[in-house]
């Protein structure tokens, strides 16, 4: 199975230690991973401000890195959902190819690997934050609002980890008001509900936020960090990977 | 009008987070209602085909709104009942002038309309004197206020008892302090019957009319509407044109959904229909287009015309419970009124479809199923395209993408970005940067994961 391997520009930058682990991951339960060198950034920041007419350039670079995969997966339910639904090209067939092979990391490891089994050790209280555009724009996992059977991905990739306690939220998948450029331009409300997303995780005594968009752990580990909490985030990658 | 409704979204919601044990009480008690309604849905197994079928029905009226409407106006005039168009809102605020000046009144009691705050009507007759009583309690709340409703179905939401008791005592005379809700809601009534009683105009809204019929129907839970209605002379029904549904037996999906996804309740307290004036009476019916033809014309945001004003969205929406009604500057506030905003006053609106992090909760608890969050991303691309964003944020973006699109700088603006952040990162942590006046800013590594693929992987 060839992967081509697309770490979202953010991190790249902050968060390689994401990356790797990801990188890591997919190696590990049988995938030949490649990382096209050329590769920077989906759009999405551009696109969500309003300005899809710009990212142009970015769909561009992104097919002349990704055209040739026969899977393109990301630690990212965020990025992943915009290329999925907003990638264009001049040559729009390949584009078309492009979005239909993109995969958000853990539906790629329940959906397409199959994965059952890991050897990954955690052993902590850990709390996953849903982020929206993977629950409910790719459906990794079953969402509050309709009357559907249950299901979550990223879950049925956790229990696989031995050691890891998983807590039950308050709110089950509320969202914690990153929102790409929203996290700045409506900082107050912003602000407020990572504040309240991150105290509904500490009233159930968790030493790690996880989750599978670095983007919201980010805004929560900015609030933690800030409120000094010992309380850490980790990708679920990280913790996929996780040994002692 | 409230001073907040000059600002903008963002503005007026670091106005409300100022308050944050009010912001708390807020979000908290429509997320009551949010669970509620969750626990009234899981009790109906075929909810998600009821709100399919409502869908499709909403859809089949819109692409058939032209005859419908009209089969529902002859329908209407066969059964005694006066038909008016209005094109927009002052044409609408005329007409109800006009029948209120036929029938010789200079007073009105009315119940809860969404579409006449929309057109201003309150604030149109009473300029022109005529006195304007609405019914609803959370309405008579805030009118006494002299407030606009903060939301669609909860108006006064943004008040707690103990404010409520403070306008009471003000208004109605009620005892210094006073908060029980008993007490408060006893005053209102006694003075509302006073209102029942003396009117000769009663004024409605329509939350469904039927093409079959035409007749339409009315839901409250506090018989309100019936109560104007039934002792006035003339009743007047203010209706958006989108509100036709074909077939009578199409209430029977929308009056399931609408109240449980409203409040949680299995149907709304009064379902009254209304067919012909009894004898004596007078009903007239005023039917407004105020843009929605033009919404119903783009293709990207017709849907948005199904919304049948439950408010889940809104009680479901993570930014309005945190950011109050207020700071929608709009009749409709929430998701759905900042899809719907845009298309009455682009420039004046062109704040609201920011007002999201596009979680799509909003679309999901819909009940006629509106694609909201992906509207208001369309309405986003719309509006920043025609050059309604601030021209800042237009070259930010612009230079954004100039990086973005080029490999060599961004992996450039990357390396001096992480330098500036892990060598001066006092250039970056200050008040003027907003993401780190109430958050800390992310370590920077030394080395991009791209820089240690090439050093580790290649090697
Ligand atoms: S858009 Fe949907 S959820 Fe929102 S008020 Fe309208 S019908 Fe209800």
């Amino acid at each position: 199975m060839k992967v081509g391997l697309f770490i979202p520009c953010y991190i790249d930058q902050f968060y390689p230690q994401v990356a790797i682990a990801t990188l890591k991951l997919l190696e590990k339960v049988g995938c030949k991973v490649s990382y096209p060198l050329q590769q920077t950034c989906c759009g999405q920041p551009m696109a969500n401000s309003g300005f899809e007419h710009l990212t142009g350039g970015c769909n561009e670079n992104f097919v002349r890195n990704f055209a040739n995969c026969d899977y393109i997966v990301s630690p990212s339910g965020s990025c992943t959902l915009h290329i999925k639904h907003h990638l264009h090209s001049a040559n729009e067939e390949v584009a078309t190819g492009i979005r239909s092979r993109i995969y958000e990391l853990t539906e790629f490891l329940t959906d397409i690997v199959k994965v059952n089994t890991l050897d990954a050790t955690f052993p902590y209280k850990v709390g996953l934050h849903q982020s929206c555009h993977g629950q409910r724009g790719l459906h990794i996992s079953q969402m509050s609002e309709l009357v559907a059977p249950p299901f979550s991905k990223p879950v049925q990739l956790l229990n696989l980890v031995k050691d890891l306690e998983l807590i039950q939220l308050d709110r089950r998948d509320e969202c914690c008001g990153f929102g790409g450029t929203f996290c700045v331009t409506e900082e107050a409300v912003s602000v407020k509900m990572g504040k309240d997303r991150v105290a509904d995780h500490l009233r159930h005594g968790v030493n790690f936020i996880t989750g599978v968009d670095v983007s919201c752990l980010m805004h929560m580990e900015g609030i933690l960090k800030r409120a000094n909490s010992n309380v850490k985030v980790k990708h679920i990658a990280e913790i996929l990977t996780a040994t002692i | 009008m409230n001073k907040q409704l000059t600002l903008d979204h963002a503005d007026a919601a670091l106005e409300f987070n100022k308050n944050e044990a009010k912001v708390d009480w807020h979000d908290e008690t429509l997320w009551f209602v949010r669970t509620k309604r969750d626990r009234a849905v899981a009790q109906i197994p075929e909810w998600e085909q009821l709100r399919e079928a409502a869908s499709q029905i909403k859809n089949y009226g819109l692409s058939n709104m032209h005859d419908l409407l009209i089969q529902f106006e002859e329908n209407a005039i066969r059964n005694g009942i006066k038909i008016h168009w209005a094109a927009d809102g002052d044409e609408h605020n005329a007409i109800i002038l006009d029948i209120i000046k036929q029938a010789g009144a200079n007073r009105m009691v009315k119940s809860k309309s969404m579409l006449t705050e929309e057109c201003h009507l309150n604030q149109f007759l009473t300029d022109k004197r005529i006195e304007v009583i609405d019914s609803d309690l959370g309405e008579r709340i805030v009118q006494m206020r002299g407030e606009p409703p903060s939301h669609i179905v909860l108006p006064a939401i943004h008040l707690t008892k103990a404010e409520v008791g403070e306008t009471f005592h003000e208004h109605l005379g009620t005892d210094k302090g006073a908060t029980d809700p008993q007490y408060l809601t006893e005053a209102a009534r006694q003075h509302l019957r006073e209102t029942f009683l003396t009117r000769k105009v009663a004024l409605t809204g329509v939350n469904f009319a039927i093409a079959e019929t035409g007749g339409f129907v009315v839901c409250t839970n506090e018989g309100n509407a019936d109560m104007g209605v039934h002792l006035a002379d003339v009743h007047i029904a203010a209706m958006g044109f989108e509100k036709i549904i074909p077939r009578a037996e199409h209430l029977s999906v929308f009056l399931r959904l609408l109240a449980r996804s409203a409040t949680g309740q299995p149907i709304t307290t009064f379902s009254s229909h209304f067919h012909r004036p009894r004898p004596g009476q007078e009903m007239h019916i005023v039917i407004v287009d105020n843009g929605r033809s033009r919404q119903l014309g783009r293709p990207d945001f017709r849907n948005s015309l199904k919304c049948i004003r439950c408010a889940a969205c809104l009680n479901t929406c993570p930014v309005y419970r945190r950011s109050g009604g207020f700071s929608y500057h709009s009749a409709v506030a929430g998701p759905i009124g900042s899809i719907l905003a845009p298309n009455l006053d682009m420039k004046q609106n062109a704040d609201l479809p920011f007002a999201s992090t596009l979680c799509g909760s909003c679309s999901n608890v819909c009940p006629v199923k509106i694609d909201i969050h992906d509207q208001l991303y369309k309405w986003r691309q719309v509006l920043m395209k025609e050059g309604y964003g601030p021209g800042s944020k237009t070259v930010a973006m612009k230079a954004m993408a100039t990086v973005l699109e080029s490999p060599r700088l961004y992996r450039m603006a990357g390396k001096v970005g992480r330098g500036v952040l892990r060598f001066a990162p006092i250039t970056v942590e200050n008040g003027l940067n907003p993401w780190y006046t109430q958050r800390e800013m992310p370590e920077p590594p030394a080395e991009s994961f791209h820089d240690w693929y090439v050093n580790h992987k290649k090697a």
